[in-house]
């Protein structure tokens, strides 16, 4: 058999294996600009206590995650009790309630359990626009010189915990 | 006495053109121009929520929070290079529906051409083969 005659053959494989790899693709995954870059600078109310704020230099010299949610949001209440557990664990877990109404921020944490060591207000979801928040819930790994380094888009699965943050934040620890 | 009429009435007129300026920055709604580049840029930009929809027609509520930031970027004075900017700062070049033609990106700008290319080429070669009268 001519070799000639398997180009073609070999050309099918070529794109079948790209053909393939797109199967595992999301194409309507947004990912982010902003990983590797410093986590934007913002400083907002802190939710249910109208005096205090939070703001992202606070965070400085400390590895922290920054997790985007709203009462809203159904993906959010899924993911919820995995944070739950992280919070369980000692993983360092800020919220932002994102777009939400205070009310039902708090009834959500009170009847899910707050996972978070401090959650902020982001009202008209400004914060949420730095951070190119486009879907909630989302979730930043945020280092101790203030650079984010993991954006997870999308609630977090025990499959991406276990693989790729916590590793990444015992690596950002050291 | 026509002159007099006539510088009254332009008198009149300066002063009702000073004036309508100052009722116009106080106007909650932004300028006509402001409105009009909006609605440019915005038809440029995709809505990241309904990503076959541009900013400009999207309902979602990223996409009014989105062209409010926009609007307030115009007000400010950015040019239009600058609120693309920003926005490819925040969510990377698949905001915006022409992306830019750098090396990450080149395969896809000219990838058609290149395999249309190649298809010519292989079509005029085995052409050529077939006929068997060499040229």
């Amino acid at each position: 058999m001519k070799l000639k005659a398997l180009i073609p053959l070999a050309l099918f494989i070529i794109m079948l294996a790209f053909l393939g790899k797109g199967l595992f693709l999301n194409p309507r995954e947004v990912p982010s600009p902003l990983v590797g870059k410093p986590a934007p600078a913002f400083t907002a109310p802190v939710l249910g206590n109208a005096d205090a704020t939070f703001s992202s230099a606070d965070m400085k010299g400390k590895v922290w995650m920054l997790n985007m949610w709203a009462s809203w949001c159904a993906a959010c209440r899924d993911e919820h009790p995995l944070l739950v557990e992280m919070k369980a664990h000692g993983i360092p877990l800020y919220g932002l309630a994102y777009k939400d109404v205070e009310e039902d921020a708090l009834a959500v944490l009170k009847e899910m359990g707050n996972p978070y060591i401090i959650t902020a207000d982001d009202q008209d979801g400004r914060i949420g626009i730095d951070y190119g928040v486009y879907g909630v819930p989302e979730t930043y790994v945020i280092d101790k010189a203030g650079i984010i380094r993991y954006k997870q888009i999308g609630p977090i699965t025990p499959l991406d915990l276990r693989d790729k943050i916590l590793p990444l934040l015992k690596e950002l620890e050291e | 006495m026509m002159t007099v009429r006539y510088l009254l009435r332009s008198l009149i007129l300066m002063a009702v053109l000073a004036f309508s300026s100052v009722s116009f920055a106080a106007d909650n709604h932004s300028s006509a121009a402001t409105e009009a580049r909006l609605k440019s840029l915005s038809s440029e930009l995709r809505c990241l929520v309904c990503q076959n929809s541009t900013l400009a027609d999207s309902d979602a509520p990223l996409a009014q929070d989105l062209r409010n930031e926009i609007r307030k970027l115009i007000d400010e004075g950015k040019t239009d290079e600058e609120v693309v900017e920003y926005l490819v700062a925040r969510y990377g070049d698949f905001v915006t529906f022409r992306p830019p033609v750098n090396t990450s990106t080149a395969l896809l700008w000219f990838g058609p051409f290149i395999m249309l290319l190649i298809g010519a080429v292989t079509l005029i070669v085995v052409l050529r083969k077939r006929s068997g009268t060499p040229e």
